[in-house]
């Protein structure tokens, strides 16, 4: 799967689309393979504030519970109602249907901090490079 | 698979269904003696609390339907006493049956922990004895046997450890715990108030004793250690590692899960050791029972001593002993009552079957583990090179390469009529595969196992699919885990009424 | 040594395998210091004969021929032979935990029917495959409530059982939480007068047990509604479980901790016991324990396997639910056989038995000059009465006559100071209770 390249992403593989002031969070291909089957996640209902780099909620699979870091600060408007209903669309569509959150950004400036997809991409290729060391 | 490897050819299995799906209308399985008083008027005397349908759905069989039906399930079962189970850091040893006649016996199995002391001498001379063993075993001063299992035991020394330093002004902050460590560690330390600091083992799972100077301040309050350490390998330094700890004000904690390379052979107490649990269920056979209960008694050094849970056991004047709840500096109760006696009293019977020589238990569980190691060196990879002592941990890196991992391994070993081994623990060791054997298999049944890990180490290199879709001969097949995951279905209902020709 | 199956000849070929010249070499490792350099001083080694020995003689030493009417937590039931027939078969009883769900398809299926039973007997959606202990289940259970509602205070009916209480107060110390007391009101039950006056928005939990340590049973319903009022929860614990026979269960509460004894375990003076968390399943990712769930294989076949384990110790470290790792599982497999063995009409006589026999004593001990009942709400099979002097005292005369008497109520509440908790099951006959009213008679008539 190739990594979007209008969105950015975290060195705790989330990504983040934004757009006009709001910003649609989810987690990178990687991080729903390192997980496996992704049975249930636990999300913020709208109104939660969310901040750069605190946890905002958590994926579960059967052998791992993941933390999921906020990219930016912001105030939750949605969250993904579908994955309650079928978490392993996590696993299937990471990176369009499975979206986690969606926030209205509390600083626009914050995303310059994060990694664009060409340095993700090198990011995730040193990883499996010390993986198979 | 090679018959001369095959220890046993199937797995049974019964139809068997849910006791619900067999209950209905009327039957029983037991009886009670007749009513000898005047019946109680049940709706007038508990008014609007009465219950008056009985449990709904509650199962009615007969006796022979019971007696089947749990004994079909149990037909499903692998145990301790049909073979081998080379689970690593769970010490799956002979659980003797004399233990569990002692524990049935009249004026035993009958006692009301509320009955007078008086009346109760005999039960408090099986605790004193045991604590007594106990302390001769790990050269500690002092014991509680209150604590229910390992994990309670854990959290009841960083509790006791906690109130020694609240004592001296300062609780202090932080628990070192290797990345080696079992699980139960981190969880305890984190409900004791304690944060948890993770500190990576060097390549033997060993502590690196050099940076520990460094990370042992003075918020640090102890440091949770297991010797022999997860990988079966013994900390050599220990007692230096104690005395780096001490000269902070820190204390050192010993997860005693791996006694059983150590009971008889030396002694943790000896070793700069503050405070350690011990599983009875694991090291003094008592028996996993499918997962409970134990016991996880609490040995710790004078300092220490104070702080115990209450009850303490105490002997007075005439050798009268007694329960003593009266200690101002207690940490308090774990758990109600004085511990799982049922528990104690099959340890003791243990103990006592043994004597002296105790030792020797243990060193037929290094021996056994050791020519394991020895036998299987050249098949799995061994991560490191120092000498195992009950338990030796491979890794599954050549057999990766045909795609065939730890857990494919395990399962492929359930053919061949053994339990699997730890997979995938300790954390360290990527692809872990854990063998523990102990001293209750004999030459033969390491032979057999090792033969079967041989032949599965074959058939990874020349046919691994055969590997990675096993178990091949069991009752059911590897079970979707997801799916219990995803729509968890964890109780039996009644089904909406339908017609019988649907079944 | 006859646990050790290997002869000296065995021991020398695979000692040659590895290399070594004697077992010594084997624990090189050991520092040489440390290494002991004599035979542990502990008794034995003993045959079977004399270990069999041993203890009759400590059974010697105890409470054989007595009857008890104590209660307080820990009863006397009748239990069937067949629950230990089943148990002590080998392949449950030297079994280890489920993880390998193919070969432990026994364990499995008979934890999910204990899974089912618990709730059918509590009222309740879901339940874990248990806790160590009544005690530790009720903390636990406080420690979800703790989790599930992100508050710190806890409230706890000063009729729960004292020992569950301290054991609450252990873990609460470490934790940060609050724990209040709330006084017991004239009848016998929990205040609910102060109770309410002391519930504001930052309670958890409000904890209770019914029937109660005075035996009295609690209104579990208006509890609730009372705790819901501030989003508070109410946890339930039940200490004598035969009662959920014939006493409604404690449906409206959200989460239950009971205490699994009564169903076919012995008294063993104080353990192994087995507790139980029963809640909705809302809350079941906050659920310490294990839990078995029903799934299928590639065949489709039924089976059974540990689920929802990410919450335990052994995945999540230090953010797991608990810490607990063993459950009580034998314990567990013997409160599943012995009901399915009483069944629902078995369970119903035995709670009707124990009502009825509980009464009948009750009404001969009030024929004593002296001796009243101490409170008036409705009880199950454990009552309170107030003597005109000291409880301990007359114990020690009911003893000469091989009576235990009924648990002193003043060691645990200071102001009960002549009061007693008296506990009547199916196992005490007729005879027995006219006996125990006849003695307590003569007692008090002796000269103080």
């Amino acid at each position: 799967m190739t990594y979007p390249p209008s969105y950015r992403y975290t060195t705790q593989h989330e990504w983040i689309d934004a757009k006009d002031g709001v910003g649609t969070i989810g987690i990178t291909d990687y991080a729903q393979h390192e997980l496996g089957d992704v049975v249930f996640v636990e999300l913020p209902k709208p109104g939660a504030k969310v901040q750069a780099g605190k946890s905002f909620g958590t994926v579960e699979s059967v052998k791992a519970v993941s933390e999921i870091y906020a990219p930016v600060s912001g105030e939750v408007v949605e969250a993904n109602a579908d994955l309650e209903t079928t978490p392993e669309k996590l696993n299937s569509d990471p990176h369009k249907s499975a979206w986690l959150i969606r926030i209205k950004l509390a600083d626009q400036a914050e995303l310059a901090k994060l990694m664009d997809a060409k340095a993700y991409d090198a990011f995730i290729s040193e990883k499996n490079k010390e993986a198979s060391a | 698979m090679t018959e001369r490897f095959k220890k046993a050819s199937q797995h049974v299995s019964q139809n068997e269904r849910l006791i619900f799906e067999t209950s209905s209308r009327g039957k029983r399985a037991f009886e009670l003696p007749p009513l000898d008083v005047p019946p109680a008027d049940a709706a007038k005397v508990l008014g609007h609390y009465h219950r008056d349908e009985g449990v709904s759905d509650f199962p009615e069989v007969s006796e022979i339907e019971v007696v089947r039906h749990f004994t079909r399930l149990s037909t499903w079962n692998y145990a301790i006493d049909l073979g081998m189970y080379p689970l690593g850091s769970c010490t799956m040893k002979y659980n003797p049956r004399v233990n569990e006649f002692v524990a049935r016996l009249d004026g035993i199995a009958t006692e009301h922990p509320y009955q007078p002391q008086e009346l109760s001498q005999g039960c408090l001379k099986i605790i004193k004895l045991l604590e007594d063993c106990l302390l001769e075993i790990t050269g500690m001063d002092s014991i509680t046997l209150q604590p229910a299992a390992g994990a309670q035991g854990e959290l009841t020394g960083l509790l006791l450890i906690r109130a020694y330093l609240q004592k001296q002004g300062n609780p202090r902050k932080k628990v070192l715990i290797p990345d080696s460590a079992h699980g139960t560690n981190p969880a305890t330390a984190v409900i004791a108030g304690y944060q948890v600091e993770n500190i990576k083992s060097e390549s033997h799972g060993q502590i690196d004793v050099e940076k520990l100077r460094d990370l042992v301040t003075e918020d640090v309050a102890a440091l949770m250690i297991t010797n022999p350490s997860t990988l079966g390998i013994f900390e050599p330094r220990i007692a230096e590692i104690a005395d780096i700890l001490h000269r902070q004000g820190a204390l050192l904690y010993m997860d005693g899960a791996n006694m059983n390379a150590l009971t008889g052979i030396t002694r943790p107490g000896d070793m700069g050791v503050d405070v350690m649990h011990l599983n009875l269920h694991k090291t003094f056979s008592t028996p996993h029972g499918g997962g409970g209960p134990g016991a996880g008694p609490v040995a710790m050094k004078k300092i220490l001593e104070p702080f115990r849970p209450t009850p303490v056991l105490i002997e007075k004047d005439g050798g009268r002993l007694l329960l003593d709840a009266n200690r101002p500096e207690s940490i308090g109760r774990v758990k109600a009552f004085a511990g799982n006696f049922g528990v104690l009293v099959r340890a003791l019977a243990y103990i006592l079957a043994y004597g002296p020589g105790i030792r020797q238990a243990t060193e037929d569980a290094v021996l056994n583990a050791t020519y394991i190691r020895k036998k299987l060196e050249g098949v799995f990879e061994l991560p490191y090179s120092l000498p195992s002592m009950h338990e030796v941990v491979f890794s599954d890196a050549r057999q990766k390469q045909n795609g065939v991992n730890t857990m494919d391994i395990a399962k492929r070993l359930i053919d061949y009529g053994f339990h699997p081994y730890t997979t995938a623990f300790p954390l360290i060791v990527a692809g872990a595969m854990m063998i523990e054997p102990t001293e209750s298999e004999s030459k033969e049944e390491c032979d057999l196992f090792i033969g079967a890990m041989k032949s599965i180490a074959h058939e990874a290199a020349t046919n691994p699919q055969l590997v990675k879709t096993a178990p091949h001969t069991t009752r059911v097949g590897r079970l979707d885990e997801v799916g219990a995951a995803r729509k968890p279905i964890l109780r039996w209902k009644q089904a909406p009424a339908r017609s019988e020709a649907a079944d | 040594m006859r646990y050790l199956p290997k002869s000296p000849d065995e021991r020398k070929q695979m000692l040659a395998v590895v290399g070594g010249k004697s077992i010594d070499e084997l624990f090189s490792s050991v520092p040489e210091q440390y290494r002991l350099k004599k035979a542990l001083d502990l008794p034995g080694p003993l045959s079977e004969a004399e270990i069999i020995q041993y203890f009759k003689a400590r059974a010697g030493e105890n409470s054989l021929g007595y009857t008890s009417f104590l209660g307080a937590g820990v009863y006397n039931h009748l239990r069937s032979v067949i629950t230990d027939t089943i148990i002590q078969r080998g392949e449950f009883l030297t079994s280890y935990t489920p993880y390998q769900a193919e070969i432990t398809q026994g364990t499995l299926q008979s934890i999910f029917e204990f899974q089912t039973l618990m709730c059918q007997l509590t009222g309740q959606e879901v339940a874990n495959a248990s806790m160590y202990d009544g005690s530790t289940a009720a903390t636990e259970a406080v420690l979800m409530a703790e989790r599930l509602t992100s508050r710190r205070r806890v409230l706890v009916a000063r009729s729960v059982h004292p020992e569950y209480r301290a054991v609450l107060k252990t873990y609460a110390k470490n934790s940060g939480l609050t724990v209040e007391e709330v006084p017991i009101s004239v009848d016998g039950t929990v205040d609910t007068k102060v109770l309410q006056s002391s519930l504001k928005e930052d309670v958890a939990a409000v904890l209770v047990q019914s029937p109660n340590f005075l035996g009295v049973i609690e209104p579990i319903a208006d509890l609730a509604n009372i705790a819901h009022k501030v989003g508070a929860l109410l946890v339930a614990t039940v200490t004598e479980a035969v009662s959920l026979g014939l006493v409604n269960p404690p449906a409206e509460a959200d989460i239950v901790a009971l205490e699994g004894q009564s169903f076919g375990l012995a008294p063993s003076y104080g353990g192994p016991y087995v507790g139980v968390i029963a809640s909705r399943e809302k809350f079941v990712r906050q659920m310490p324990g294990r839990l078995v769930g029903q799934t299928t294989d590639s065949n489709g076949r039924r089976g059974f396997v540990l689920t929802l384990a990410t919450r335990e110790q052994h995945i999540r470290r230090e953010k797991a639910t608990s810490n607990i790792c063993t459950n009580q599982a034998l314990c567990a497999l013997a409160v599943t056989v012995h009901l399915c063995l009483l069944g629902k009409e078995g369970l119903r006589e035995m709670a009707h038995q124990n009502l009825s026999k509980a009464r009948f004593a009750l009404t001969e001990l009030e024929k004593i000059p002296g001796v009243r009942r101490a409170f008036d709400a409705p009880f199950f099979n454990e009552f309170t009465i107030e003597l005109p002097r000291s409880v301990k005292l007359v114990n020690a005369q009911l003893l000469r006559e091989k009576i235990v008497g009924p648990f002193v109520l003043g060691t645990a509440y200071p102001e009960l100071t002549k009061h007693a908790l008296v506990c009547v099951t199916e196992t005490i006959t007729r005879v027995e209770i006219e006996k125990f009213a006849s003695a307590l008679r003569s007692a008090l008539q002796q000269p103080v």
